[in-house]
């Protein structure tokens, strides 16, 4: 085999063979000696050597041998750059030829000649290939300047390279455009503060038209560049997406998932209970279903993406449960992702289907297929509450099959299921117990003995158990034995007569045998509690554990939406972000999704910076904490000058934005502190704090009481329901006085004019106390604000709920309906503080038949920082006791009507959840009560 | 974007290696080669990123194709270019061997520059690349200006998948419909599962630039024209329209019109390709039933009795039909009994297959077998592998009809009624399963 020579040729002694070919006279000779070295080549020996020769062969009319010096010289010319330059004339000379596919051939190549030197030369031939008449020189020389600037940036700005490449966005063929689209995405990447791909609606829609010609790579390089796109408003999107939905049925996949990317991100501008958000939703299943159809790699990335999509809009998938079932033979990194993407889907509608499934899977051959079907089983139990009974009955069978790692996986669940459910399932212990023997994996094992300590009291022979694990202790990894630390303890404290001697054994083994930090310092810490104070250990030790979530690794909202701007790439599949594995400048810049991150830049944003330890720490904060807080400071400082129109969003956090940049300092001060999310930890509310009170400060004049907590506003009238007036608003109550904030947007096309309001009958008798004051006509895409004075003096009549309001809008085209609820506290009076005794007695006087009681869940606030926000609302806390580590609150609230409510609020050090308890005359409005303090306590 | 490109043998010596991009060294190359293709255990990812640097890869047989970059690349498009590398390797030079790798690496390179650059993938159609790429080298230094002018405006143009100029005799057109209907039933007779993915697949042999129009029983059509049509026409078809779940297109098909109107118009590629893909849920005719019936007597004795039914017209006769039922690893001996057709166990695959040459529609066929099996002290239980099946069909299983392919070429003198068409429905299993 002639080739097979070619490659296994070796040796130095060859060298010169080459080179006498190489310098034959004869055309074949040479062409063949050429394939040699590039064989050579290719299996990484060094030819280099040979360069003169070769270069030598470039000036043929041969295309073929020419081609293959070409391949020559990209691959040396950087080890030799003085013989390099050599080459220049023919390229040059190239560039001229009249076949458009040699001046082509000839540009691609300099481009790769990666030599300082060269690039001097490359300018003057690029610019003429840059406007040549033929489309094929012009594509290939906007890729050109893409690895020019690679080589030399400076030179590339400087000859004015990337004016002339945007002028190819408008250019006539679509190849055209696409590259030159491609390339200034990447230079823009590594300019992360450049305008380069200055979009604009104009830009947008070449590239659109450009969209529906170019072939599918050109697609995906247009797709991908529109996804940095951030539309000005809904409509804008709106349009966007449609002319971007019919690429969903491109054959090529990367061309339809780019396009999800594209949807993805722009229907979050788009508002929610619009038709065609509906409608697109349902067309974003079919072709991610397709996708699984695909080839195996590619069927990878889709589910790696479909992971994500499923996080962040989980109602597109929800029917399709079926398609991630697994096949027998997929391969097992498909096999992996599905089981992930099922237990995501998992739903009580479908849970009896996934479960079947996911037994069947315990069985499979592949050990880490079979372990996570195990673990899925469990993640089913907590995540399906109606399913938990058939889950754990599953893992039992699977428990009896005896087969090792899936026993110690089981347990490892079924910890999590007693955790999630106590003293649900405690019978199945017996069966646990039986399979302590064969468990010798560390988490298995701590799992068990966890289970053991925690039903010490029900176990006989609990402290059997424990000691067998005793024997081995210092041959046990750290997880096992901290648990067996904790596990004895517990059972010390439980049964403590018959456990003395074993408590002291794994406290000195703990404490003094032990290298092991952390294992030491717990054992002292136990050491101390136990002998200063049983009562406390006890309470430490056997204290409530705090509940487990549902969901289990979910990805973290910020990374989550920075990666749902990147479906498709190597991000999406990695999870990651781009900063987490690519190199230098590019990838640094975060992206992210339109509706949360506000005027998208501002991220970067020197105030940030700051803070930034403050904001990457707690995992559950809304995203875009870090910008509000940015901006709160920002104007603080300077008055922000520059108000680009920010885009709707339905969030609180967007309306706070919002105001804060268009409204007074009064509304300010109101969203501000409605905007540090509840799962903020303590020690980040304390430079919050510290800077909203400078902002209270600034605006003390105005006189409003500290802490109140207003409602954002939300849109009660969307545009689409009243010919184009939208109304969003909320309710204050600023000195006794009851407020109705409004703003009104007009999204019409003509002016409007002679606004009016009016109630209907409701339960408190509220009624505008004045009439709507909208003196100036409403022009197209205006807004106005408008601040209603409401009296509680109107006509009566019990709504459901309680606190809706019916209203009415009037203006110069049509009468509008449309219902709001109000927060009950603005009907609380001021005066709503009840004496001491007077509560007592009406306390007693209230029949127990009225009293109601809630729990407010995930509250994070200690008593008195409860109590002062509560007093924000008019809610007076009276008088405090505490026992046995509870604080009891009690309060009172009057309405305006001159119902009182009362109220006995109960917070426990360390347990988020608060238990209330309302005693009211007129029941009926516990609920809504109740629902007050809920909002209150937890914004 | 890409940043460099290496086929390797089985035993991971490079057989092609084509850098774009600075930041990719010749180290790169044996990073995979260590990592992913010595590794000892199966692939457990088609991506890898070893030392900061991602690798994509694909095998065809045992030739590995690796893509390599350190940026954030669209990976979905990389693994899409990897197939299509693969495929016009395959029209250029057939199956793409280490054999074949090696007698065409000029021309791999020569297309490598062409289709990928500086890591961007150009015009991959073989239609386009083959006028001026060829393996006996390189044509188009023999051609006239206006012929090379054609050439970069077909790389470039709006129509890239075919020429000008195309002129037949006879103009003819095959269109196929093959199927693969997909079926995962439980012991029970339950449908855990089942989908139809559909190819149509053509071959058109037209003069011209002709402008075609595809109709199939698409239930949105239909049901659109039963509305503005006459209500009898509407109740009529009706019945037989089908509802596609998906649909995919070759690039020559009009999206934006397929997503306004629900046509299917293009302007179609000279010879073999694909028009479209698609997938129905609904109303599946599922060609086979498969019954077992599996009894453990003893450990040391399995009896499995396998029963398959044909669902289909008793007119029409299915072909190469195939039952593969897995054995124990512990298996020693199996004893077969069939009515029909010829049945084996093969040791080495731990399967029984049963082979059946034609079997005609509302039959029925059975299979027993007894499997000794060697005792073993192996606490792990036998995972039961689904018994699968193999078949062909001469209709679609989905129900999808052609109702129409009309051909029109303005410019050229022959009409619709000159075409010659064939039309050919061809139903195979996929993934057809039945757990026992």
């Amino acid at each position: 085999m002639m080739c097979d020579f070619l490659f296994s040729l070796v040796c130095t002694g060859e060298i010169f063979e080459l080179k006498a070919e190489l310098n034959s006279d004869k055309k074949e000779k040479k062409k063949e000696a050429v394939k040699k070295v590039i064989a050579s080549m290719t299996v990484g020996k060094d030819v280099s050597a040979l360069f003169p020769d070769v270069v030598n062969c470039m000036q043929t009319d041969n295309l073929e041998l020419k081609k293959l010096v070409y391949l020559y010289l990209m691959n040396y010319a950087k080890s030799q750059p003085d013989m390099a330059i050599m080459a220049v004339n023919t390229f040059v000379k190239d560039c001229e030829d009249p076949n458009p596919l040699i001046r082509a051939l000839a540009v691609r190549t300099m481009g790769c000649i990666r030599v300082d030197k060269i690039t001097e030369y490359l300018c003057e031939p690029l610019r003429k290939c840059l406007k040549d008449e033929d489309p094929y020189v012009r594509k290939t020389a906007a890729v050109c300047v893409a690895k020019l600037h690679d080589i030399n940036a400076q030179l590339v700005e400087d000859q004015g390279f990337l004016d002339t490449l945007k002028d190819l966005i408008s250019d006539s063929n679509p190849m055209v455009v696409a590259n030159a689209v491609a390339a200034l995405s990447e230079i823009a990447e590594s300019h992360p503060n450049s305008n380069l791909l200055d979009l604009n609606p104009q830009t947008i829609n070449k590239l659109l038209t450009a969209l529906n010609e170019c072939t599918e790579w050109g697609q995906i390089f247009i797709l991908d560049c529109l996804a940095n796109y951030t539309p000005r408003d809904d409509r804008e999107s709106q349009s966007i997406c449609e002319r971007v939905t019919p690429r969903l049925s491109h054959a090529n996949s990367a061309v339809v998932l780019s396009a999800v990317k594209v949807l993805m991100k722009f229907m979050e501008m788009l508002p929610k209970d619009l038709d065609y958000y509906g409608t697109l939703l349902k067309k974003l299943a079919p072709p991610l279903v397709t996708l699984l159809s695909a080839e195996p790699e590619l069927q990878y990335v889709a589910l790696r993406n479909i992971n994500l999509i499923v996080q962040r809009r989980p109602e597109i998938l929800k029917h399709e449960m079926k398609v991630f079932f697994v096949k027998y033979n997929d391969p097992i990194y498909v096999k992996l992702e599905k089981l992930d993407i099922m237990i995501r889907l998992a739903s009580q509608a479908n849970i009896a289907q996934v479960l079947a499934e996911l037994k069947e899977y315990a069985t499979e051959v592949d050990v880490d297929f079979v372990r996570k079907a195990v673990r899925a089983i469990g993640r089913c139990a907590i995540k399906v509450e109606q399913s938990a009974e058939r889950c754990v009955s599953t893992l039992l069978d699977l428990i009896q099959t005896k087969v090792n790692y899936v026993v110690q996986e089981a347990i490892v669940v079924i910890k999590d299921i007693f955790r999630k459910y106590p003293n649900k399932y405690e019978s199945v212990i017996a069966t646990l117990c039986e399979n302590l023997d064969s468990l010798d994996e560390p988490e298995a094992r701590a799992a068990m003995i966890w289970i053991v300590g925690e039903y010490a009291e029900r176990i006989d022979n609990a402290d059997e158990l424990l000691e067998s694990f005793l024997e081995g202790f210092h041959d046990e990894s750290t997880q096992v034995q901290l648990q067996l630390l904790t596990a004895i303890v517990k059972l010390f404290l439980k049964k403590p007569t018959e456990t003395q001697e074993l408590v002291q054994q794994v406290l000195s083994l703990a404490t003094q045998d032990s290298d092991n930090p952390d294992l030491r310092d717990r054992g002292y810490i136990y050491w101390r509690l136990l002998s200063t104070d049983p009562v406390a250990a006890k309470e430490v030790v056997l204290a409530e554990k705090p509940l487990i979530s549902e969901e289990t690794d979910l990805i973290e909202p910020t990374l989550l939406e920075e990666l749902i701007c990147h479906i498709g790439t190597l991000a999406s599949v990695y999870h990651k972000p781009p900063s987490a594995f690519v190199e230098g400048s590019r990838g640094v810049q975060h992206k992210r999704l339109p509706g949360s991150a506000g005027s998208g830049e501002s991220v970067e944003s020197p105030d940030t910076g700051s803070a930034a330890g403050v904001s990457e720490a707690p995992p559950a904060v809304i995203p875009s904490q870090g910008d509000l807080l940015g901006d709160l400071l920002n104007l603080d400082l300077t008055p922000p000058t520059t108000t680009g129109p920010p885009p709707p969003a339905s969030s609180g956090m967007q309306m706070g934005a919002m105001d804060l940049l268009g409204g007074g300092l009064d509304s300010l001060m109101g969203t501000g502190f409605g905007a540090p999310p509840a799962a903020m930890p303590a020690s980040f509310n304390v430079p919050v704090s510290g800077g909203l009170d400078d902002l209270f400060d600034l605006g003390g004049g105005v006189g409003m009481p500290m802490g109140v907590f207003n409602p954002p506003k939300t849109v009660w009238l969307p545009a689409m329901k009243a010919k184009g007036l939208e109304i969003s608003g909320t309710f204050v109550r600023r000195a006794g006085v009851i407020q109705m904030e409004m703003t009104l947007t007009n999204k019409a096309m003509s002016v409007m004019t002679d606004f009016a309001i009016q109630f209907n009958r409701n339960s408190f008798g509220l009624a505008p106390a004045g009439p709507l004051q909208v003196l100036t006509p409403l022009s197209p895409n205006q807004s106005i604000e408008a601040a209603l004075p409401l009296s509680t003096v109107g006509p009566v009549m019990k709504m459901e709920p309680l606190n809706n309001l019916q209203v009415a809008v009037k203006n110069n085209i049509d009468v509008f309906y449309f219902s709001c609820q109000y927060p009950i506290s603005m009907l609380f009076a001021e005066d709503g503080k009840m004496e001491r005794q007077v509560f007592l007695a009406t306390w007693k006087d209230i029949p127990n038949d009225n009293e109601s009681q809630f729990q407010i869940k995930d509250c994070h606030l200690n008593s008195d920082a409860a109590s002062n926000k509560l007093q924000g609302s008019n809610i007076f806390t009276i008088a405090k006791r505490t026992v046995e580590g509870q604080d009891m609150l009690y309060q009172s609230m009057k309405l305006t009507n001159g119902i009182w409510v009362l109220a006995e609020l109960r917070v426990q050090a360390g347990n988020p959840n608060y238990t209330i308890s309302l005693k009211c005359r007129a029941p009926e409005v516990s609920q809504c009560v109740f629902q007050n303090y809920e909002m209150v306590l937890k914004n | 974007m890409i940043g460099g490109l290496f086929i390797y043998n089985h035993k991971g010596e490079v057989l092609i290696s084509r850098v774009y991009r600075d930041d990719i060294g010749r180290n790169a190359v044996d990073a995979f080669r260590v990592n992913v293709i010595h590794a000892r255990q199966q692939v457990r990812s088609p991506v890898s990123n070893i030392a900061r640097t991602s690798f994509f890869h694909v095998k065809r047989s045992n030739i590995w194709l690796a893509a390599v970059t350190k940026q954030n690349v669209n990976a979905t498009m990389v693994f899409e270019f990897l197939y299509k590398m693969c495929d016009v390797m395959a029209a250029y030079f057939g199956k793409i061997s280490e054999e074949n790798v090696k007698n065409n690496f000029v021309l791999i390179y020569e297309l490598l520059d062409e289709i990928l650059d500086f890591g961007y993938p150009q015009n991959s159609e073989t239609g386009a690349l083959k006028t001026f790429i060829t393996q006996q080298g390189i044509k188009s230094q023999h051609h006239s200006k206006e012929e090379q002018s054609q050439i970069t405006s077909q790389v470039t143009g709006q129509i890239g998948w075919r020429r000008e100029g195309i002129k037949y005799r006879r103009n003819e057109l095959f269109l196929d419909v093959l199927e693969s209907v997909n079926l995962l039933m439980s012991p029970q007779g339950q449908v855990l599962s089942a989908h139809v993915s559909g190819r149509v697949v053509m071959k058109s042999y037209l003069s011209g630039m002709p402008e075609c129009k595809f109709g199939m029983n698409d239930k949105i059509v239909i049901d659109k024209q039963g509305k503005t049509g006459s209500t009898e026409d509407g109740a009529k078809s009706g019945k037989q329209s089908i509802a596609i779940d998906d649909c995919t297109f070759h690039q020559c098909v009009r999206l934006s019109k397929f997503d306004s109107e629900r046509s299917i118009s293009f302007i179609p590629p000279d010879g073999d390709y694909e028009l479209m893909r698609y997938r129905t849920t609904k109303d599946i005719i599922l060609p086979f039933r498969v019954i077992p019936l599996v009894r453990e007597v003893g450990r040391t004795k399995l009896e499995v009795k396998v029963v398959i039914k044909s669902n289909f017209k008793s007119s029409l006769l299915a072909q190469k039909i195939e039952v593969r039922i897995p054995t124990p690893l512990n298996t020693s001996g199996v004893q077969l009994i069939c009515m029909k057709g010829k049945a084996k166990y093969k040791a080495s695959e731990n399967a029984i297959v049963w082979k059946v040459k034609r079997m005609a529609g509302m039959k029925e066929s059975q299979i027993s077998a007894e499997i000794e099996l060697l005792p073993t002290n192996d606490k792990k239980k036998w995972a039961r592998p689904p018994i699968s099946m193999n078949f062909e069909v001469p209709f679609a299983p989905s129900g999808l009809k052609v109702r129409y392919l009309k051909v029109f070429e303005p410019k050229l003198n022959y009409s619709d009624h000159d075409v010659i068409k064939w039309v050919r429905y061809i139903g195979r299993s996929g993934i057809y399963e039945t757990r026992c």
